[in-house]
């Protein structure tokens, strides 16, 4: 035992290495970036400015902020309860049945992810799949207008992490004992009042964790709202990408990054912390059962 | 003593999972203010009985009456019965105090009427110091005695008892039965308890059931069953019996080996056909009277000390597997056997009971 910390950390080195070269390097670069100017011709001037942070409060990319974040809470949202309601079908499902459901639950992770917002276009497009099943039952009108909007884009980021929310909420639900349902039921309880008084509260760790990482996988996506919101309903992922490869602003484009990665942490933070002392309070109760 | 109430009567109850029969047929009546054992071992219909009775299953044939009402089809929210489950399933997010005052909660009662039921019954269950503890806080003991606080606070006509001692270590479990028994005449609730060990059932239950493959095979007072087992099976499942196969005669069986063993013959019985006498170790005496009409004579094989008696393994020609004798620590005091002693075995042909093989 005597050796085992420096046994662990020589097994944790290549992750580590891994890490600070892939992740740690380039965010301090593009952290540094944001501190100076543009060139006037494009590329950077070397001299130090906050310039770049206070532009990411102007109400126009504020407003754009606030938009991706509504737009990633509504998709968290439906998410969520889509998910929660199949993870939920699945845990009830017979035992040997479950690894199935959940199989084909996970599929289209299988696919490439531009493919399969690819698919959406086939599905939404004014003449794509949708309109011809509606004309195919006698629908003559317009063709409906569905790709491009804002539900267009909310529709893909949830079928995109759908998968996430139903494994995270799935590992609850599939722990859950069920005789505390049956205790609940037995104790007076109807069926709605036993879901909110008992399997609800007992299940909220896997719904908070699927829904951080639907929000923040959603609020810095560019791929999704591009090709399903035209443009139109620009995210802060798209504004990130057009300083970059358009506009050219490097040090602006950098400033807008470490804003959308400061608000991904601060959501994950506070997750991790909900989710420390919900686990520090049992450790905690653990200790004094002798007393 | 007037004669019994029948609180619930069970009639002609079936139930079946596919194809497989669970539950073939049983009738019982249960009365008000009994402490009720269903005994038998697992796979026995026992536990599907009990979920009858809580609601989380209904029978494919039969009637349950509580009250004269069939309640068979009411769901286990809606019926005055109360489960303590065997896992307990406490509620892990809620304090003791809301795991007891939920049922009640349930019943919308006013909340002042709630505090003062839940701080009575937490008293009785000698919880009141736990009360703001999480389930997870808490010993098996006590974990064990919120359950059944969480059910009696309801006031169930009913109370049923899954395995409610299983989950405790042996010495716990020999406190809990007494004190089991205590809280059922304290709180004046009938109590339908389901257990697989059949020397709890014994200790604890006015009267029991003893199920086997679905079908009930006895249902008396203990000491009906100990002492006059229906068949071979219960007088075997229930305490420890020395079996003597052999022929059925007019007055008794005929060993292997050509002995006779003097008892009184079930009348079902034809002479000829494969049988069994049998006799509790506690009525075999060593060194019998010289009138004593079923003896043997046996080597001792083995002796085991428990405190009050002496338990005596005694090789016989009268079976294939060692007689067990139990002698009082006083008798054994005075005259002393030790492990390969050829001992005497005598006892009276008013303890044996023979049944078919």
């Amino acid at each position: 035992m005597k050796y085992a910390p420096s046994r662990s950390s020589l097994l944790m080195a290549p992750a580590l290495a891994w890490l600070a070269a892939l992740m740690v390097v380039p965010c301090a670069l593009v952290l540094a970036l944001a501190f100076f100017r543009r060139g006037i011709y494009g590329g950077i001037e070397y001299t130090f400015t906050l310039e770049n942070f206070g532009l990411v409060f102007d109400p126009l990319y504020a407003g754009i902020f606030l938009n991706s974040a509504r737009i990633a809470g509504t998709a968290t949202l439906v998410a969520v309860v889509i998910g929660y309601a199949a993870a939920y079908a699945i845990a009830a499902a017979p035992r040997r049945w479950q690894p199935v459901f959940l199989f084909f639950a996970v599929l289209p992770f299988w696919s490439n992810y531009l493919i399969r917002t690819y698919a959406w276009i086939v599905l939404l497009n004014r003449e794509g799949l949708i309109t011809q099943l509606l004309r195919w039952f006698g629908y003559t009108g317009e063709p409906p207008s569905m790709l491009y909007t804002e539900g267009a884009v909310i529709a893909g980021l949830v079928y995109n992490y759908l998968p996430f929310v139903i494994l995270a909420c799935y590992a609850p639900l599939s722990r859950l004992n069920p005789e505390l349902a049956e205790a609940s039921r037995d104790l007076g309880a109807s069926a709605a009042t036993t879901f909110r008084r008992v399997i609800l509260p007992l299940t909220v760790p896997g719904i908070a964790a699927g829904a951080v990482f639907v929000f923040v996988l959603s609020i810095g996506n560019f791929v999704t709202p591009a090709l399903l919101g035209g443009g139109r309903f620009q995210m802060i992922g798209n504004l990130v990408y057009d300083q970059f490869l358009t506009a050219n602003d490097w040090p602006f484009g950098a400033a807008l990054a470490m804003a959308l990665i400061a608000i991904m942490l601060l959501v994950l933070m506070a997750q991790a912390l909900a989710a420390n002392r919900a686990s520090g309070h049992a450790s905690q109760a653990g200790g004094d059962t002798d007393g | 003593m007037s004669e019994p109430r029948t609180l619930l009567a069970i009639d002609k109850v079936s139930k079946n999972f596919g194809r497989v029969t669970a539950v073939d047929g049983i009738s019982l009546d249960i009365r008000e203010n009994e402490f009720f054992a269903l005994l038998g071992p697992s796979g026995c219909g026992k536990t599907t009985l009990l979920r009858m009775l809580a609601g989380f299953e209904t029978p494919n044939d039969g009637r349950i009456l509580l009250d004269g009402r069939d309640i068979a089809k009411i769901p286990p929210n809606k019926r005055p019965v109360n489960l303590m489950f065997q896992s307990y399933a406490l509620f892990p997010h809620m304090s003791v105090r809301a795991n007891v005052s939920y049922g009640l909660e349930m019943e919308r009662l006013p909340a002042p009427e709630i505090r003062s039921r839940v701080d009575a019954i937490l008293a009785t269950t000698e919880l009141a110091p736990f009360a703001d503890r999480k389930p997870e806080q808490l010993s098996g003991g006590q974990k064990q005695r919120v359950a059944l606080a969480r059910a009696l606070v309801k006031r169930p006509r009913l109370l049923l008892l899954d395995e409610p001692l299983g989950a405790l270590d042996k010495k716990l479990r020999g406190a809990m039965q007494l004190e089991l028994k205590r809280l059922q005449h304290e709180v004046g609730i009938t109590f339908v308890i389901v257990t697989h060990d059949q020397e709890e059932s014994l200790v604890m239950a006015d009267r029991m059931a003893v199920l086997k493959d679905g079908k009930l095979l006895q249902c008396d007072t203990p000491h009906a069953i100990y002492e006059h087992p229906a068949d071979r099976f219960v007088a075997d499942f229930i305490g420890v019996m020395n079996f003597v196969p052999g022929k059925a005669a007019t007055d008794g069986v005929v060993a292997a080996n050509g002995a006779r063993i003097s008892g009184k013959v079930p009348a079902t019985l034809s002479p000829g056909a494969s049988a069994v006498a049998s006799v509790r170790p506690e009525r075999i005496r060593l060194f019998p009277e010289a009138q004593t009409v079923n003896r043997t004579t046996g080597t001792v094989e083995a002796l085991a000390y428990q405190g009050l008696d002496l338990q005596l393994h005694v090789r016989t020609p009268l079976s294939p597997k060692p007689f067990l004798v139990r002698v009082t620590a006083d008798a054994a005091d005075r005259r002393p056997v030790l492990s390969g002693d050829r001992v005497e075995l005598g006892w009276d042909a008013a303890d044996v009971r023979i049944f078919a093989e």
